[in-house]
């Protein structure tokens, strides 16, 4: 299948007072349509730097990023990014919140009723319909990522781009959000990259594991294709020796291969 | 004698609420004493009964913690006040303020003449020209405050601009004024307006730098294009920084009205105390300095309440 994401040669290098800082080099890597990516490393490896270069809010030093055959040249709502901190607008409602995004992409064609109708449909997805009006003050941190998940799914990307989403949250929160995403994925096909650093997270989602070598100049160090049946059940797979095994291969890249020097 | 009388009414010249706290203090009392002796037979309804009454103590304590230092300091004022007044002897005291003050809000807005009308008027007047100066500086002071906030060339062009004018009295500003604008009214108005432009400026600007980047990456993937992003990104995100401004502008105007007006004559609060300075009627001084600083109290608790409503972060 042709690749709905490519990236060729990436690097990058941001200015500082102590002179050039490589953040990543040499990054060679090609997502399909409907395939589910996770970005895994220690803290300080680059990759929210490499989800932001395929959001497009940084540009790359070198290299191209391609989406859907085009250079990637800025951000927009083909790249939908649900951001570790929810960013939700405090003074919208969650309905006006992902109203937003909705009538940004579908509003010149698509009237009134129907927008509500696709923000509707959103919340109803994440299961936050009862909060339609509330404020992003009003609900738990986990519903406020549900929300943001709602906002970024609504807008229809080509691709999803999750930049540690569940990580601010408690163990239990964690977990249901995550059978949540599998289950919306599993429906919805969607394309998504998700930087992770929980390695249960990465294999319990992912199609494929991107691990990443340690930073400064991080590139790819390693890919593990997950090969689980979906739907995936977690209490299923905690039995389940290939889930062992996948999880294994992770740590043993992290703790083994790339374990951080006086960490 | 007269100063125990007077403790009560000018307690609740200062402060309206606290008479009427002190009524529902009555009504929560009795509605404990009514609870006390409500014939309990059963267990449960006992329990229940010493719960509330525990609560109702425990409010009732709350109650008088909120109450009773504040009405001690009024107390303890009254009674410098007082004593100030029979040392002194042509200092007006608690009693004989109280008694002008009857008589002059009594007919708070006549008229006799342009130099002779009610305390009324003039406060009116003195809101008017501090409504009028700052609405000026915040249709320029607020836009100003945008562009410092977002272009970094402008801060820096404006920044030695405004560090060398912000500490300058206002009233310093006067007579350039009445040389511009050849009559008092607008004179005054304008010191106001130089007094409130520099709050809002810097506290406009700085909102808008500290608007979270996250809102503005949220922004960007969204493709909003600018007029939304200043509507629905930048305006509600820098609004609290605003309302501060403002809040510290009015302040500061309502302080300079009153020297301005002193200056300058014609109605106002502030001329009206120059008047009755000349007239000698130093209780009406007196009532002014409260009428002042109930005014201030108010707007600055009006502004308080609309930045809380607009204030989304901690909630």
């Amino acid at each position: 299948m042709k690749p709905l994401v490519k990236i060729e040669n990436i690097g990058q290098t941001f200015d500082t007072k102590s002179g050039k800082f490589t953040a990543l080099r040499d990054i060679n890597l090609d997502i399909s349509q409907g395939e589910v990516v996770s970005l895994i490393g220690h803290s300080g490896c680059g990759k929210s730097t490499l989800l932001n270069l395929i959001a497009g809010l940084t540009l790359p030093s070198s290299g191209v990023l391609l989406c859907a055959d085009r250079e990637i040249p800025g951000p927009g709502p083909e790249r939908a990014v649900v951001f570790q901190n929810h960013s939700l607008l405090p003074w919208m409602t969650c309905f006006g919140n992902v109203m937003l995004g909705v009538e940004q992409v579908f509003g010149r064609k698509e009237g009134k009723v129907k927008l509500r109708a696709r923000v509707e449909a959103a919340l109803e997805m994440v299961h936050m319909a009862h909060a339609t009006h509330k404020y992003p003050h009003e609900i738990s941190g986990g519903m406020k990522q549900r929300i943001g998940i709602a906002r970024a799914f609504a807008m229809e990307p080509k691709i999803l781009l999750m930049d540690e989403p569940f990580g601010a949250l408690d163990a239990l929160t964690r977990a249901s959000l995550q059978d949540e995403m599998n289950g919306v994925m599993t429906k919805t096909g969607a394309t998504v990259v998700m930087v992770t650093h929980d390695v249960d997270e990465a294999v319990l989602l992912s199609d494929r594991i991107v691990m990443m070598t340690n930073g400064p100049a991080a590139t790819i160090g390693e890919i593990l294709s997950v090969e689980l049946e979906r739907p995936r059940d977690r209490l299923v797979l905690a039995h389940d020796p290939k889930f062992a095994e996948y999880r294994a291969a992770v740590f043993e890249f992290l703790y083994r291969k790339q374990m951080k020097k006086a960490a | 004698m007269s100063t125990v009388l007077a403790l009560k009414p000018v307690a609740a010249l200062i402060n309206p609420a606290v008479a009427d706290v002190a009524v529902s203090d009555h009504a929560a009392s009795a509605q404990v004493a009514v609870a006390l002796a409500d014939p309990a037979e059963t267990t449960p309804a006992v329990v229940a009964l010493e719960a509330r009454s525990g609560r109702g103590s425990e409010r009732l304590r709350d109650f008088l913690m909120a109450v009773i230092p504040p009405l001690l300091g009024l107390a303890l004022m009254t009674g410098l006040w007082s004593m100030v007044a029979t040392m002194t002897g042509n200092i007006p005291g608690p009693g004989k303020t109280w008694d002008a003050a009857l008589k002059l809000f009594a007919d708070p807005f006549y008229r006799n003449g342009p130099n002779d009308q009610g305390v009324g008027w003039n406060v009116l007047a003195s809101l008017q020209r501090v409504g009028i100066g700052f609405g000026f500086a915040a249709a320029i002071g607020i836009p100003m405050g945008f562009m410092l906030g977002r272009f970094s060339f402008m801060s820096r062009m404006f920044d030695p601009i405004i560090s060398l004018l912000r500490p300058v009295s206002p009233l310093a500003w006067l007579p350039i004024g009445l040389l511009v604008f050849k009559r008092a009214d607008p004179a005054a108005t304008w010191t106001i307006f130089i007094c409130s432009i520099w709050p809002m400026i810097l506290n406009t600007a700085q909102g808008v730098q500290r608007v979270p980047q996250d809102y503005l990456n949220v922004a960007r993937v969204l493709g909003l294009p600018e007029a939304k992003v200043i509507t629905k990104i930048l305006f509600p995100a820098v609004l609290p920084y605003m309302l501060t401004g403002i809040r510290l502008s009015i302040g500061t105007a309502w302080l300079v009205i009153v020297a301005a007006e002193m200056l300058t004559g014609g109605v106002g609060i502030g001329f009206w105390v120059w008047d009755e300075w000349n007239n000698l009627k130093v209780e009406h001084i007196v009532i002014a300095i409260f009428v002042i600083g109930i005014v201030g109290f108010a707007l600055e608790q009006m502004l308080l309440l609309l930045a809380r409503r607009f204030t989304y972060e901690n909630r």
